[in-house]
């Protein structure tokens, strides 16, 4: 793969004093917010990262984007983040290997049936095209796919996979021309607050007085919420993920076994990526690799589709998901600070859902349209207690 | 002329340079602008060239650049050892190579 682009950034200037919108996190969800706000007129936007850009979970994940969800706001804010995927090589200059090969969710367990019907139902009423499948149609779409057990799916053929990498270099490109100012490898130290708001924010490499910040850190949004004292109970959970050596195309859609935390797909670059949650994995910010995973993945895999048995395992690495309580994101301002933006709680899905997300926290930003998504997921439904987890379409 | 630095995934010299003038001086933005060492070699065979560039161009000191985070395997593995149970399995299928999918 080879990008070919004037500017990246890593920029060495110092930091500006002042910003109007800084925005902590240099991540998918905060380079396309950034990008949307500079496209509307924002001016004066500054991102800052603690790493090298793709450090975090945008530069770990599996790169899939679906439309296969259980809430009707999920489908829709998906269908719409699938539309931006589609144009975004034109519109940003650089290719992403999306592929639109669908997703394949299988089901195991008998009681996870009606949970299915139901969801692709609520699919297709939001204009989803899922279809809900039998096993041995399953086995069509995926020639060699084992369907032992497997008593339903459902298949969206709109669902689809890309790079991740060049995703996050198209936002940082686009938006460095529109005038973002780009910093990596700097830390946020504290913030001053006066009347509830930050007035300053101090990093390692300066102290910049700003006018709204965006907490755009994914599994360390607890953590920089926290030095607003703004408590909130979501929390970093490691993920494991590998890669293979790259293969002639042969695997169209996402594969994947609801409840079952197994997912696999082939890239456009050849290799099948796939991860596999670990129900006993504790919180925290550990981000090495097991052996326990690999081959947990390993078996689950070759018993699924017993040709990978001789594909290649070349990498394995972690990432953090953002896991929040009841499974929905944690979007918008706290009453406690009402100029700091949370775009945080994705629960390992903000890489797909940033397109869109990062497009609507912009229009909020700047044109200040109300959005019924922010509104239904603030920071503040957490305290009265921790809502039910509603979201049945989790992988991982 | 062309000169292929990452022969696994076809990045040349030239898309290394502009990612360095860029602004991209450490190894792990390289890797994540340009994708190299990220092939079946996992950069046994392009990082040291890469650093050397890196040497040259961006007046970096040798002991300044870190190399990327190696990550296992050490070796490509194929799947079905490791999905094996016991030593006795994997010494079994290591005997015979079963077909797999087309390379």
């Amino acid at each position: 793969m080879s990008l070919r682009m004037a500017v990246p950034p890593g920029s060495r200037e110092a930091l500006p004093e002042e910003a109007d919108v800084l925005i902590i996190g240099g991540g998918i969800m905060g380079l396309a917010t950034a990008y949307h706000a500079a496209l509307l007129g924002q001016r004066n936007i500054v991102v800052i990262d603690k790493s090298y850009l793709c450090s975090g979970a945008s530069g770990r994940n599996g790169g899939g984007v679906r439309m296969q969800w259980s809430s009707a706001d999920a489908v829709d804010l998906m269908r719409a983040s699938v539309e931006q995927c589609k144009s975004f090589a034109a519109e940003m200059g650089v290719n992403v290997w999306f592929r639109q090969g669908g997703y394949l969710f299988l089901v195991k367990n008998e009681a996870l049936i009606p949970t299915l019907e139901k969801n692709v139902h609520t699919q297709n009423e939001c204009g989803a095209p899922t279809k809900l499948i039998s096993p041995s149609e399953a086995a069509e779409l995926v020639p060699g796919l084992s369907v032992e057990g497997v008593h339903v799916a459902s298949y969206n053929p709109e669902d689809g996979v890309l790079f991740p990498w060049p995703f996050i270099w198209g936002y940082a490109h686009r938006a460095l021309e529109l005038g973002v100012r780009i910093f990596t490898f700097v830390d946020v130290e504290r913030f001053t607050l006066a009347n509830r708001r930050i007035s300053h924010v101090h990093t390692s490499r300066g102290t910049m007085r700003v006018g709204h910040v965006i907490n755009a850190t994914g599994a360390w949004s607890p953590k920089v919420s926290a030095l607003a004292g703004l408590r909130l109970p979501n929390q970093p959970y490691r993920h494991e993920i590998l890669t293979t050596e790259p293969l002639k195309p042969f695997l169209n859609p996402m594969v994947t076994i609801l409840g079952e935390g197994i997912y696999f797909s082939q890239s456009m670059r050849g290799e099948i990526v796939g991860g596999m949650g670990d129900p006993a994995e504790l919180p925290g910010e550990n981000s090495s690799s097991s052996l326990d995973f690999i081959r947990r993945f390993a078996r689950t895999a070759t018993s699924l589709l017993p040709q990978l048995g001789n594909v290649q395992i070349v990498r394995q690495w972690a990432g953090l998901y953002d896991v929040s309580p009841d499974g929905r994101p944690i979007l918008g301002e706290a009453e406690a600070v009402p100029n700091m933006t949370l775009l945080a709680g994705f629960t390992g899905h903000g890489f797909m859902m940033a397109p869109i997300i990062g497009k609507l926290a912009a229009e909020r930003l700047v044109l200040g349209t109300k959005v019924s998504y922010f509104d239904k997921n603030g920071p503040d439904r957490f305290l009265d207690g921790i809502p039910e987890n509603t979201e049945s379409m989790i992988i991982g | 002329m062309k000169v292929v630095v990452c022969r696994c995934e076809d990045v040349l010299e030239s898309d290394l340079l502009s990612a360095i003038s860029g602004g991209n001086e450490d190894i792990e933005s390289l890797k994540r602008y340009t994708g190299f060492g990220t092939g079946v070699c996992q950069g046994k065979s392009c990082l040291v060239h890469v650093a050397s560039i890196l040497e040259r161009t961006a007046r970096k000191h040798p002991e300044d650049l870190a190399p990327f985070t190696p990550r296992p395997p050490v070796a490509p593995i194929p799947m079905r050892l490791l999905a094996a149970e016991d030593e006795d399995t994997v010494l079994h299928l290591c005997a015979k190579a079963p077909e797999g999918p087309p390379r």
